[in-house]
């Protein structure tokens, strides 16, 4: 069905994919698995028309084609779903389901359409009403409506984008009966995913992509779970991070059995419990998007607790909130660095007293005189290149950026440090310079919790490594027991066998 | 993150204008791309003028001259400018946070409303006028608050649009004041209320001619004054104190202000009180020290135009007084030429010709003329 070969694609900055290669067959169900970042994304959005590639060639249906648009890869019958649905919501599933397409004329006979749309559904087992408004669908019929769509343009290969990341577990089943249906309907399916147990379910051949390269391509058949994990993780080479032995002091912050809801209202985190000492780092390793979001924000005040309490140095600080928690030395690297950690047209100055402003003794008034000193200070201490202190922050580059939120967060008499993938993005040079400070300030006595889902840094860097999966703990180890691939299946959502209880 | 392959399309062989941001206009920048804008607004309407059979420059000249030709159209732009002063600067405030209250005429109508009930029955004659002033005052702008807290707090409890309410909330308080002029307060059904004590009523410069000759008939009230303590006021609130920078984090990234510890629902509610106890102030200047009366037409839609203003002083005090000011004497000359479309015209022009025109401050516009390829 598909071939492509020596396929790369360079963003500034990346070589996301380098010389990939891929086979798919006709008629089957295709798994393209890796971490974050791996460049299953990028291949997937080439092979749809998305992008184009810097270098390689593709073969659809043994033709050899060069997608200028989605329009063309549509004609050629390779269709995309995306994660993030692109449907509007107030018409109806039908309307969706036609909206942009050209072989549509001027006039449209809307009952026909329903009659199409609706027969659609039916043979590919994706019964939707084509009456129905979008917005009162739930999430997992929005996606039928998508696949219906790509389907009604003729695809005959369908790209899924990480499927179930946005479904219930019984929806998901459903989608897997779909999909399997579908594959015995002569359509050839290929999916985007991170989850072991929904490749080893669905996928008759996995192909593992790792830093812009296909590890390999296997028959689901003769590879188990840890040899996929194996291929998805490698080895990965430390950091190179001195790590100062300390003695770990008193309990600073205790998570007792949180429970707390993402924006759509879905428990995101589950009965979580972690504890963190002075002078630690607990590192917790997932793949985006598992909860890690909602913990940071909850332990930060920004979001409410549904369950479960939180206690910082012996004290119950639950329900706290945002205003409340910074005051109690509660430091916060968001992962959102230009739309949670910064104000994008003020300056750097006024960025770094984003938060410390209120503590000025002068009534009502700023203390600009302080502000701007202490922004000369900070400036030199974290070397940041700006061109002063009044510059607006959105002028400068990701790991400036990430140093002016470093030397605001770490430039208070904080107890605990919340840090979200705090190098996601940086030159090795910037990464060096924030480990460096992590470290510092655990040698301070700060209490660090460590959410990325890099492994090599979670390893390099923790005294334990904690896994989330979907919301809850999978396991915690110390240091001496992190091994890579243990480490990696939790984070599938897998418990190796030596582990289980 | 197509970007890097669409910036880098098939060269076409025709010279193309390209823009270009820059980094950081300068306050230069503004002033010529402003003085521009002006001159091409007016060069747009004159066109429009001279399609009506009138000729441009004869017009703009009567204009200036009657708005600022003479001792006598300065005082009457001065007059105007104070009521379009006070509702701008509350207009301006709240749209630093990026809180769309277009509600300036409802607030200056609500303060106009409060002004005159406490003129007319809370204020008694022989009440010090000092008193009395200040009283109004502070209804003026309660009233005002009131009608900027409820769109403010719809917005920051449920998320109800603060554009459409604020909108709304104008006709609302327009019936409000009709309601009370035809009706009980009313004077023999010609939607106005009896003239208020003089000890409610706002000083005029003319009463002072007997120290000095030269103020003889000028109506230039004292609400003259509050337009330098707002200027002062707002200025020192958005840029020396903790609010103002709460407001500023706000408007330009709401969730960072969040994350930073910034009460989002409770700053929304204060900025709209602020924003609409300064257009109430507005109303309460009209009824005080200029009609000394509510009526039902007390605003020519000086709510209306206070957006326009706050749009063209870019949220700046200072400059959204001096607009102000020149709009005072558009205002006047408007009147003196009698012609009853010019002033919406000019204005309207002004706004869409300033505010398409914004793209000039952040863009340089560059003649691209492609390589020729060898």
């Amino acid at each position: 069905m598909v071939e492509m070969r020596g396929i790369s694609k360079r963003f500034p900055g990346v070589l996301a994919n380098d010389r990939v290669d891929l086979d798919v067959a006709s008629g089957s169900i295709h798994a393209l698995l890796g971490e974050n970042g791996a460049g299953k994304s990028t291949l997937m959005h080439i092979l749809s028309g998305l992008y184009r590639p810097d270098s390689g060639t593709m073969k659809v249906e043994d033709r050899a084609v060069s997608f200028a648009s989605p329009l063309h890869a549509i004609r050629a019958g390779v269709g995309m779903v995306h994660q993030h649905f692109m449907l509007v919501e107030t018409q109806t599933v039908a309307e969706n389901v036609v909206l942009g397409d050209r072989r549509l004329g001027f006039r449209m006979d809307p009952s026909a359409i329903r009659d199409t749309v609706a027969d659609l559904g039916r043979e590919s087992g994706l019964e939707i009403d084509p009456d129905a408004l979008i917005w009162q669908l739930s999430v997992g019929e929005r996606q039928r409506v998508e696949i219906v769509k790509m389907l009604h343009r003729g695809a005959r290969l369908l790209i899924l984008d990480e499927p179930t990341a946005v479904l219930t577990p019984p929806e998901a089943d459903t989608l897997f009966d779909r999909m399997r249906g579908m594959a015995r309907a002569g359509r050839t399916l290929l999916f985007i995913s991170h989850k072991l147990n929904e490749v080893m379910e669905l996928a008759e051949t996995v192909t593992v992509m790792r830093q812009g390269r296909v590890v390999d391509t296997v028959p689901k058949a003769q590879v188990s779970h840890r040899e996929l994990v194996r291929m998805m993780v490698g080895s990965p080479v430390l950091f190179d991070v001195t790590v100062p032995p300390v003695q770990q002091g008193r309990k600073l912050l205790s998570l007792r059995s949180l429970r707390v809801e993402n924006d759509r209202g879905q428990t995101a985190v589950d009965n979580l419990s972690l504890e963190l000492r002075q002078r630690e780092i607990l590192g917790v390793a997932g793949v985006a998007g598992n909860g890690q979001r909602e913990l940071a924000e909850a332990i930060t005040g920004l979001r409410k607790l549904q369950a479960g309490t939180i206690e910082l140095d012996g004290f119950d600080v639950t329900g706290s909130n945002q205003r409340r928690m910074i005051d109690l030395g509660i430091s916060w690297v968001p992962q959102d660095r230009q739309h949670t950690g910064t104000a994008p047209n003020l300056s750097i100055q006024e960025n770094f007293d984003l938060k410390r402003y209120r503590s000025a003794r002068r009534g009502p008034f700023l203390d600009r005189a302080g502000q701007s000193s202490r922004a000369a200070a900070l400036l030199a201490k974290y070397r940041v290149a700006a061109s002063g202190r009044l510059q607006p922050v959105r002028l400068l580059s990701g790991g400036n950026l990430q140093k002016i939120i470093l030397a605001r967060e770490l430039s208070t008499e904080l107890r605990v440090l919340v840090a979200e993938s705090p190098t996601r993005g940086l030159d090795v040079g910037a990464i060096q310079t924030v480990h460096e400070l992590l470290m510092e300030q655990r040698s301070r006595g700060v209490a660090i919790l460590l959410l990325s889902e890099d492994l090599q840094e979670v390893l390099s860097l923790s005294d334990r490594v904690a896994v989330i999966h979907n919301g809850r703990i999978m396991g915690i180890l110390p240091r001496a027991r992190a091994e890579a691939d243990t480490i990696g299946m939790l984070m599938a959502g897998v418990v190796p066998e030596d582990m289980a209880t | 993150m197509t970007g890097g392959t669409v910036s880098g399309t098939v060269p076409s062989g025709r010279p193309r204008l390209r823009l270009e941001a820059r980094d950081q206009p300068g306050l230069l920048t503004h002033l010529a791309v402003s003085l521009l804008l002006l001159v091409a607004a007016l060069f747009l309407a004159g066109i429009v003028m001279t399609v009506a059979g009138g000729n441009p420059l004869d017009v703009y000249r009567s204009m200036f001259g009657a708005g600022f030709g003479s001792k006598w159209g300065l005082n009457d732009t001065l007059v105007k400018m104070v009521p379009l002063t006070l509702a701008s600067l509350g207009v301006a405030l709240a749209f630093r946070m990026k809180m769309w209250n277009i509600g300036a005429e409802g607030q200056l109508l609500m303060g106009a409303l409060a002004a005159s009930g406490v003129a007319l029955f809370a204020v008694p004659p022989d009440m010090p006028q000092w008193l009395a002033l200040a009283l109004l005052a502070a209804a003026g702008a309660a009233g005002g608050a009131v009608w900027g807290i409820v769109p403010g707090w719809l917005r920051a409890q449920f998320g109800v649009n603060e554009i459409i309410s604020t909108l709304m909330l104008n006709y609302v308080a327009l019936s409000i004041v009709q309601f009370f002029v035809y009706g009980p307060w009313g004077e023999r059904g010609f939607g106005l209320t009896p003239m208020f004590e003089r000890n409610t009523w706002l000083p005029r410069l003319t009463e002072f001619a007997d120290q000095w000759s030269a103020l003889r008939g000028l109506t230039l009230h004292l609400g003259i004054l509050a337009v330098p303590v707002a200027i002062v006021c707002l200025a020192i609130l958005l840029n020396r104190t903790k609010f103002g920078f709460e407001i500023a984090m706000v408007g330009d990234n709401p969730d960072a202000a969040r994350y930073a510890g910034v009460r989002l629902r409770r700053t929304m509610i204060i900025v709209m009180a602020l924003s609409g106890a300064l257009a109430g102030l507005a109303g309460m200047n009209e009824v005080s020290g200029v009609v000394h009366r509510l009526l039902e037409h007390i605003s020519p839609g000086y709510g209306y135009t206070a957006i326009i203003v706050a749009w063209l002083g870019r949220f700046n005090p200072l400059a959204v007084a001096v607009v102000a000011f020149l709009f005072g004497g558009l205002i006047v000359g408007a009147d003196e030429i009698q012609s009853a479309g010019i002033s919406s015209l000019l204005q309207g022009v002004i706004l869409f010709v300033m505010v398409s025109g914004n793209l000039l401050i952040r863009y340089r516009i560059r003649l691209r003329v492609p390589e020729t390829l060898a």
